[in-house]
């Protein structure tokens, strides 16, 4: 089994501001580096085809970002995310995004090799995270299943 | 959550007799698995005593044994058994008596402020305890407050992490806050380098950067 995570964000200023610039920026450096890291399977990306930032998975909400991606193990995930340079934009999180009004906002669950989620099972999996709580289905990195 | 010693009680009495202390203190600062001849040698003391020594701070869980071959010998048949090495062990030893749970406390808070997506508070409050509580001193100060830094060309390394226990249950929390309160700490007392993330297994996911011009990171 393979390991399927998302998350999403609400923009704190508009994403082409100068607020958001070192964000934006940093985007294909850090894209190609989760790209070339060990157990990297795959990550949704927009018409673009470079990143999501285009993508908006609620229809109402146009400032609720989407990352989405399929690992072989959450250790591989765990190490990209929090033992490269991608780091140091976890860091500074708060400066572009906040989770108001978010119930959830990350997600990890498990997917057969070769499946590719598509965005409406990754919301499936947080909506059973907010109504569950970490289970088997649907968990989160501080409680693994 | 990291593992605990089972006795902390025992553990940090074993360090109570000085050459097993500075034996400790030795491995510890190493950084790497060490032999017991390196140990004997730096303390002065026969291989046979400084072997008790370790040994003793193995069973109580203050470090951790490896076997490996030492490489001025060649592999292959006549090379002898691997040496027993030593390292300082994972774990963590607290004791607070009476029994204080701080670090229970701190995993409480940094949940709240991570749900609360407090972050960009947490690390203002960081900077600011940096910047009043720096010295001139920059090794001293790093010293003190549990960093054991070591250079590495121009940057300086930092081998512990003083929040390692919660950095692992909120990395980007607090490895933030670390990250604020090195920065506070260069700023306050003018250090020429510049704190940098850069996470690597094993040690602080902060580097301090020489020769760097102190500007930024102020918001």
């Amino acid at each position: 089994m393979n390991l399927a995570q998302l998350n999403i964000a609400r923009l704190r200023f508009p994403l082409d501001g100068p607020e958001l610039k070192d964000f934006v920026d940093g985007l294909p450096e850090i894209n190609a580096l989760g790209d070339a890291s060990p157990g990297f399977v795959w990550r949704l990306t927009d018409d673009s085809g470079a990143d999501a930032t285009a993508l908006r998975p609620f229809e109402d909400r146009d400032d609720i970002l989407i990352n989405m991606s399929v690992w072989e193990s959450l250790e591989s995930l765990r190490d990209f995310i929090y033992q490269t340079k991608h780091l140091e934009y976890m860091r500074r999180r708060r400066e572009w995004f906040d989770h108001a009004g978010l119930e959830a906002y990350a997600v990890l669950w498990r997917v057969p090799e070769g499946h590719i989620p598509t965005v409406a099972e990754g919301k499936e999996r947080l909506e059973h995270l907010i109504k569950h709580g970490p289970t088997p289905e649907a968990f989160t990195f501080r409680d693994p299943r | 959550m990291d593992r605990m010693s089972e006795d902390p009680i025992a553990a940090v009495g074993a360090l109570g007799d000085p050459t097993r202390r500075k034996a400790y203190e030795l491995v510890a600062a190493a950084g790497q698995a060490v032999s017991r001849d390196q140990i004997a040698q730096a303390l002065g003391v026969g291989r046979t005593l400084a072997a008790f020594h370790l040994d003793k701070l193995v069973q109580t869980g203050l470090l951790e044994v490896s076997y490996a071959r030492l490489g001025d010998r060649p592999a292959g048949p006549g090379a002898g058994r691997p040496a027993k090495l030593y390292r300082r062990a994972e774990s963590q030893v607290a004791v607070s008596l009476p029994p204080r749970s701080y670090v229970e406390a701190a995993a409480l808070l940094a949940e709240a402020v991570e749900r609360s997506g407090g972050d960009l508070t947490l690390h203002k409050v960081a900077r600011e305890k940096g910047r009043a509580q720096s010295g001139a001193d920059m090794w001293e100060v790093l010293r003190q407050w549990g960093y054991e830094p070591y250079p590495r060309g121009d940057t300086i390394c930092l081998r512990n992490c003083p929040f390692h226990a919660l950095a692992q249950e909120f990395p980007p929390l607090i490895c933030g806050m670390n990250h604020a309160l090195l920065t506070g700490l260069a700023q306050g007392a003018g250090w020429p380098v510049r704190a940098r993330m850069s996470p690597e297994k094993g040690q602080c996911c902060v580097v301090l950067e020489g020769d760097a011009v102190l500007e930024g990171d102020t918001e």
